[in-house]
């Protein structure tokens, strides 16, 4: 491992690990506890749509994912918020038609589409440094609102009528929470690619929610549990040659089913608190 | 004083366009312990999220304190119904009922050594002061409900708004939980929200009656004709009439 280090690809892989391991552990946390796991998803896939776009109109990768992966959060805000009842119904179609509209944009771009494989299971060892320094920015806006707003954050999550009553503005931070969501998730595409991104930002929360006695211990948690998920996944895949993303998740996976089995060891029955 | 705290006029209420309040008048006036009674569906938890403002009439107007629902929010202690979302949710209860104090744009700052004194008066209060580093989701149901109460206490509010709060415990714990209520209402406006007829009437100072209307009764007697008002649709028996009004439905309903 340490004599991989001596690459820039390698240093630069670990470091977006870290970097994102932040995003996982904070946003991941909110995602679970406010079971919008769907609607991430959601966001994730729709989010090649942006890739098409970015290709087609020759942009840049990152303004194509991370603006259509905004504009797709907040079209899925509105309509979560209107239609309750058949909110998982038109994530849905929102997650297929996002991907659809990747797809023939792709198609419709002049020349030879490059690797678009990475998009789908990441490219963690080809993440440039000006890449780098994005995530640092974003995950620092993401640090400042969670900060500035965290006793509101776990008033909306924990008893959404009692934050109203109680003065806070949660429609604006239901936004606010999606867009923090739409940026996470386009870092972690980065990672290990929009079909496995839910796995990222699931795996450590679940895990580290039944050992956390405050949603902050529990981000804390997450974010350790994904750093370590993103260096072990790394090291095999270096060490094995296999597909760094699908290496990740998979360490992520094994850890998850290790979780559940010491779960059923202590309270004898599986998911027995998961209600 | 006697500014009435509630003043609900000419209310109407639909959802999907099946009309679930028609034409309410209420009018809540401080120290007062008012009950809405009605069967389920019958739009009393409606009507108390219309006064707090989570819902928006269709025509009518409500005043709180002489303003707009939600514009005096913090004067309001509420607990909602479903307390029994979320169990796995990582909070402790003394962070629940800080959940109480939060202000709007409270931003960096944390919750004060006022704010926790005030939370550790609000769950001695309730007895539960011992459990205040449990997780809130390992409470039974009673415990539960009573940090819910200690949580909308805990900012000494002016008027406070229970919904169901005896849903899930045992008659004793009712008698035990009315008992505390009698208590606060010394100095607090309660309005609570029940379809248990009998435990209410020996306890509260007025009663309406919430079956898509509303029927204000200035005292807590109940008698046959508001009970068949309020519960048209199955019949009802007063079987003793005196102090304590004991009142019992021919039928048990089923929740």
């Amino acid at each position: 491992m340490f004599e991989a280090l001596q690459f820039e690809f390698m240093r630069n892989a670990l470091l977006a690990g870290l970097l994102t391991s932040i995003a996982c552990g904070v946003i991941g946390t909110f995602v679970v506890v406010n079971r919008i796991v769907f609607l991430s998803g959601g966001i994730a896939h729709a989010a090649y749509g942006g890739i098409g776009l970015a290709f087609f109109f020759g942009l840049p990768f990152v303004v194509g994912t991370l603006g259509f992966a905004l504009v797709v959060a907040m079209v899925m805000a509105v309509v979560t918020l209107k239609a309750r009842h058949r909110s998982d119904t038109i994530i849905g179609v929102l997650w297929a038609s996002g991907m659809a509209l990747g797809v023939i944009l792709l198609d419709l771009s002049p020349g030879y589409n490059v690797d678009l494989m990475s998009f789908l299971f990441g490219s963690i060892l080809a993440v440039p440094t000006s890449d780098l320094w994005l995530m640092l920015v974003l995950n620092g806006l993401i640090l400042l609102a969670v900060g500035y707003f965290y006793n509101d954050f776990l008033a909306l999550s924990y008893d959404e009528d009692f934050a109203q009553v109680r003065g806070v503005r949660v429609k604006f931070l239901y936004f606010l929470l999606l867009a923090m969501v739409a940026l996470s998730v386009a870092m972690i595409i980065r990672i290990v690619g929009l079909i496995l991104v839910i796995a990222l930002l699931t795996i450590p929360p679940y895990i580290a929610e039944k050992y956390s006695a405050s949603l902050r211990t529990m981000m804390l948690l997450s974010f350790l549990l994904s750093c370590f998920f993103t260096m072990a996944g790394l090291w095999i895949s270096y060490a094995f040659n296999l597909t760094s993303g699908a290496t990740i998740i998979m360490v992520a996976g094994v850890c998850f089913f290790i979780s559940l089995f010491f779960e059923f060891l202590k309270s004898g029955s599986l998911f027995s608190r998961g209600n | 004083m006697n500014d009435p705290i509630i003043e609900v006029r000419d209310l109407w209420f639909s959802f999907n366009s099946i009309p679930v309040l028609k034409e309410v008048n209420l009018t809540v006036r401080p120290g007062n312990f008012i009950a809405l009674l009605g069967p389920n569906g019958g739009g009393k938890t409606t009507l108390l999220k219309l006064m707090l403002g989570l819902l928006i009439p269709d025509r009518g107007s409500i005043k709180i304190f002489g303003q707009p629902p939600g514009k005096s929010s913090h004067r309001i202690g509420y607990m909602p119904q479903h307390l029994h979302f979320n169990q796995s949710f990582p909070i402790s209860v003394l962070d629940v009922v800080l959940m109480g104090k939060l202000r709007p744009g409270r931003g960096w700052s944390r919750y004060s050594h006022k704010d926790r004194m005030a939370a550790e008066k609000a769950l001695k209060q309730m007895e539960m002061w011992d459990f205040r580093n449990r997780r809130a989701g390992e409470l039974s149901g009673g415990q539960a409900q009573r940090i819910f109460i200690a949580r909308a206490l805990v900012d000494e509010p002016e008027v406070l708004m229970l919904d169901e709060p005896t849903a899930s415990i045992d008659t004793k714990h009712q008698t035990d939980l009315f008992d505390i209520l009698k208590e606060l209402n010394k100095t607090v406006t309660i309005i609570v929200v029940s379809h248990d007829v009998g435990i209410v009437s020996s306890h509260v100072k007025s009663v309406a009656c919430v079956n898509q209307q509303v029927f204000y009764h200035d005292d807590a007697e109940i008698n046959q004709e508001m009970l068949e008002m309020a519960y048209q649709c199955c019949p009802v028996e007063l079987v003793a009439h005196g102090m304590p009004h004991r009142v019992l439905l021919k039928h048990e309903e089923d929740d």
